[in-house]
């Protein structure tokens, strides 16, 4: 063989093997959400959005997992937002050339990929072990946890692409920084942030560990946030575990819901993040 | 300041009030400016130090909460096997082993398969069919890991144990030392399907990672080598990988931290048994599943503390691979520009 | 050119200030600059530089591109304070007070001392927000008072008839002549004493930035102007004084006619026959 023909060989083993690792990657991929659009939604029906979860071997739904989990994203979204929202403006504006602000973004992209059953643990130390017992209220705070990280880099980063220009022009008017940051970086930013939001929503919706021993479950109806509280990640963890096939079965409807929702999620936010680069 | 002229400014509108009266006195406007530039800058300082006081929380937290089981075993507590609720004798080396080999498989699967993926995308993929591929490998990424659980548990494993795992053990049963590592009954669960439902929850940070720090490669480079005559591999071999080491590392390093913390996709399906056997297709254990499994039945300090500390060590080493993540993914930042 | 620039290193660094340029008329210093160095981090990009902006009139300062004359500009409302490491020497006298004092308060001198920028910057809100949020800052007015003030700033800055029926829209549909215009409707809203324009044409067509030197010419009736451009014809249309800046530092100051006919140094008088730069 030329040494011609023989890196033609060589390109086309690589290139061949490229085209197949796509082809197996996606198809791996494809298998995951076939089958459990397949499952899901041969369990789900309306029983799944106004019937309580059943006991074993009983018919039911997912109507208390469904609204706890609602209930705790909410009031983890109302806690993170804000909090990182600020720690971001702090990162790209008051802050941007300060040391303190590399220091938090390292600790912050470290938070951003740790464990998050790490973080369960954490709110169990610090809320429900002094409190004594499991509350929706301690779910919600493992997910704010959760969510100020996400929400603080995509803020420091759409504020760092409002441009400099803008940020002058606005304070040559005499504007104190503050009134630059709310009228001028936020408004140019605005997309990104909300975009920011949108994919801490979807992170928390699916996360199971964090609630395990915070929330942990409750097997009745149930609104109160000092209680322990249902959420649909933890009942599908229990459920597909379990033996009963009804139990089984309701896992599968959960896991398409919260397949649906995430994936819902992260579409809006491309979109959103989409309109703003056509800008 | 006394002497300031009156600039006369509306005289368009000569007849609008605003117009005569003389600039505001905007003594007052300053201080409340000032007021409130102050209060916000320090809102926004408060939230950036929550951050540090966050992460420091967390690590006060599992070290407080991990004292117990540390004054009680000491550090023997990383190098033993045993976990035995009864005696109240735990250790955390069947864990530590679980979690460090499933992620090796992860690992060893996904890297060579994300690599060649954004090879593809980079380099082979018509350009129509790149944004497509890009976007559900993004979306891929964000699918939760527990939806991979229940999978694995229902579908994967059940198929591995009626395929793939038997065919592992007639192919290597007669190989001296690889008869061991692919010993035993197939269960379908064990280290084997955990550490490959891993691979594929990691695969689509690798990729798109990997992806982005190809993209960066300045066209001028390839263009060079392409001039010279040379094959499309012998670009990527020598142009876009040398340029990419980096950042590609850093994106594997991220993909390895995701892989040791994650916790439901592999509870599923690892068995929780809290032994080490040679064989990667027996049921083990790894920290996080065993925190998953164990913490809400968990009773006694002892125990509890126990799985703390092992949360701890979790931390502890997922900290250091994320920080050298980091700090490679901040080195290719900062060459890009 | 070699030979120039070695003629021009060994030239004293005091500029060359015209007899003529502070005599004609009772002219006032609104701004007096003096002795002013700057740096960024360690790298000195002006060189004690003294120069007075007299009252109601346009100063243009011109020189090749790296000369310091934005650094200049952006020195007399302070606006380079939002970066770190850059930091200015020596005394600015805005009405007998020196602005760089440590006590001064930023707001106010930006206030007092407008800028309009090289590449036009509506803020993303409607014309109408674009104008009134700045007013709205430092004045409470009716809503009628305020609609009167964004009108006759618009009128100031010649854009009222085109964009009177479209207020509500958003700042950014408009062509980029509009959007100079609107960012000095804007800036004139204030109120200010001073009003710095930084290359305010370089971005725009020739009918635009005809438009802009017009409005220039009006404005300096009520206003202290100083302009940077690298448009010495643009200079010489708009300016009562010139400044030319090479290398950091004053090389001339002079009435705009003076230095346009019969300047005085070597660097001024190739500069302007096009001969660097």
């Amino acid at each position: 063989m030329t040494l011609y023909a023989r890196r033609r060989a060589a390109n086309g083993i690589v290139m061949s093997l490229s085209l197949g690792a796509t082809v197996v990657g996606l198809g791996w991929l494809v298998l995951v959400l076939g089958a459990l659009l397949w499952n899901g939604f041969g369990s789900l029906s309306l029983a799944v959005f106004t019937e309580m979860t059943p006991p074993p071997g009983a018919q039911g739904g997912l109507l208390n997992p469904i609204i706890g989990s609602l209930m705790m994203s909410a009031v983890a979204v109302a806690i993170g937002t804000p909090i990182g929202i600020l720690a971001g403006t702090y990162m790209a504006e008051y802050g941007r050339y300060s040391y303190l602000t590399s220091v938090v973004r390292f600790i912050n992209d470290i938070l951003l990929s740790a464990p998050s059953i790490v973080i369960g643990l954490f709110i169990y130390e610090v809320v429900v072990r002094p409190l004594g017992h499991f509350s929706g209220i301690a779910g919600s705070l493992a997910l704010a946890v959760l969510v100020i990280p996400v929400v603080v880099r995509t803020t420091e980063d759409m504020l760092l692409t409002v441009p400099r220009e803008l940020r002058e022009a606005a304070t040559a008017l005499g504007l104190p920084r503050s009134h630059v940051i709310a009228n001028v970086s936020y408004r140019a930013a605005r997309a990104g942030i909300i975009t920011g939001i949108l994919l801490a929503i979807a992170r928390i919706s699916g996360e199971t560990a964090p609630l395990l021993f915070t929330a942990l479950n409750n097997q009745f109806f149930s609104t109160d946030m000092t209680a322990p509280l249902s959420s649909l990640p933890v009942v599908i963890f229990q459920f597909a575990m379990s033996p009963y096939p009804d139990w089984q079965k309701l896992a599968w409807a959960g896991a398409l819901i919260i397949t649906f929702a995430v994936l819902a999620l992260s579409i809006s936010a491309r979109a959103l993040a989409a309109t703003r680069n056509t800008q | 300041m006394s002497q300031r002229r009156l600039p006369v400014v509306d005289i368009a509108m000569g007849d609008a009030p605003a117009a005569t009266s003389a600039p505001p006195d905007r003594s007052g406007v300053l201080v409340r400016l000032r007021l409130t530039n102050a209060t916000f800058r320090g809102l926004t300082f408060g939230a950036s130090i929550t951050v540090l006081i966050i992460l420091s929380g967390v690590i006060i937290a599992l070290v407080e909460g991990s004292l117990p089981a540390l004054r009680h075993f000491g550090f023997g507590f990383l190098v033993s096997e045993r976990w035995n609720p009864v005696t109240e004798n735990f250790g955390a080396l069947a864990p530590i082993y679980g979690t460090l080999v499933t992620s090796i498989i992860a690992m060893v699967i996904a890297v060579p398969f994300g690599l060649l993926i954004a090879v593809f995308l980079t380099e082979l993929c018509p350009p129509w069919l790149r944004r497509p591929i890009g976007i559900a490998i993004e979306l891929l990424a964000g699918i939760p890991s527990i939806i991979y659980g229940i999978w694995g548990l229902f579908i994967f494993a059940p198929f591995l144990q009626r395929t793939l795992q038997p065919a592992l053990i007639d192919l290597f049963g007669p190989i001296p030392v690889l008869s061991n590592l692919f010993a035993g009954p197939p269960y379908g669960i064990g280290i084997l399907t955990a550490g490959l439902i891993l691979a594929i929850m990691v695969l689509p940070f690798i990729t798109s990672i990997s992806r982005d720090v190809f993209d960066a490669v300045p066209p001028v480079l390839k263009e060079a080598a392409y001039g010279l005559g040379c094959t499309t591999w012998e670009v990527v071999r020598h142009v876009v990988i040398p340029f990419a080491r980096v950042g590609v590392t850093g994106g594997v390093m991220l993909g390895l931290g995701r892989a040791l913390g994650e916790t439901m996709a592999v509870t599923f399906v690892i068995g929780n048994a809290h032994r080490i056997s040679a064989s990667v297709l027996a049921p083990g254990t790894t920290i996080s599943a065993s925190i998953a499994n164990e913490f809400t039945e968990a009773l006694g300090d002892l125990y509890t503390s126990s799985l703390v500390l092992l949360g701890l060590i979790l931390f502890v080493i997922t900290f250091i691979v994320l920080a050298i993540a980091r700090y490679l993914l901040m080195r290719i930042e900062r060459r890009i520009g | 050119m070699t030979s120039i620039d070695v003629s021009s290193s060994m030239r004293s660094t005091t500029p060359i200030v015209g007899s003529q340029a502070g005599t004609a008329g009772n002219l006032d210093e609104k701004v007096s600059v003096r002795g002013v160095d700057f740096y960024y981090g360690d790298n000195r990009a002006l060189k004690s530089i003294s120069v007075p902006l007299y009252d109601r009139r346009v100063t243009a300062f011109i020189g090749p591109s790296g000369c310091g004359k934005s650094t200049l500009l952006r020195i007399l409302n302070r606006i380079y304070d939002l970066y770190p490491n850059q930091r200015a020497e020596g005394e600015v006298l805005l009405d007998g007070e020196n602005i760089l004092n440590p006590g001064q308060d930023l707001n106010l001198l930006r206030a007092r001392v407008g800028m309009v920028f090289q590449k036009p910057t509506p803020f993303p809100m409607s014309i109408y927000e674009n104008i009134a949020f700045g007013i709205r800052l430092y004045e409470s007015l009716s809503k009628a008072d305020l609609d009167g003030r964004v009108e006759s700033a618009l009128k100031r800055a010649a854009l009222w008839n085109e964009v009177k029926d479209k207020l509500s829209q958003n700042g950014l549909s408009l062509s980029g002549g509009q959007q100079q215009r609107l960012c000095i409707a804007r800036t004139v809203a204030v109120r200010p004493e001073v009003i710095l324009l930084d290359e305010p044409c370089s971005a725009l067509d020739p009918i635009s930035t005809a438009k802009i030197e017009e409005l220039i010419d009006e404005l300096k009736s009520d206003y202290t102007i100083a302009i940077v451009t690298h448009n010495m014809q643009q200079a010489a249309r708009v300016s009562d004084r010139t400044a030319f800046m090479y290398l950091g530092e004053l090389v001339e100051f002079d009435t705009t006619s003076k230095m346009f006919t019969s300047p005085v140094d070597q660097r001024t008088q190739d500069y302007i026959t096009g001969r660097f730069g």
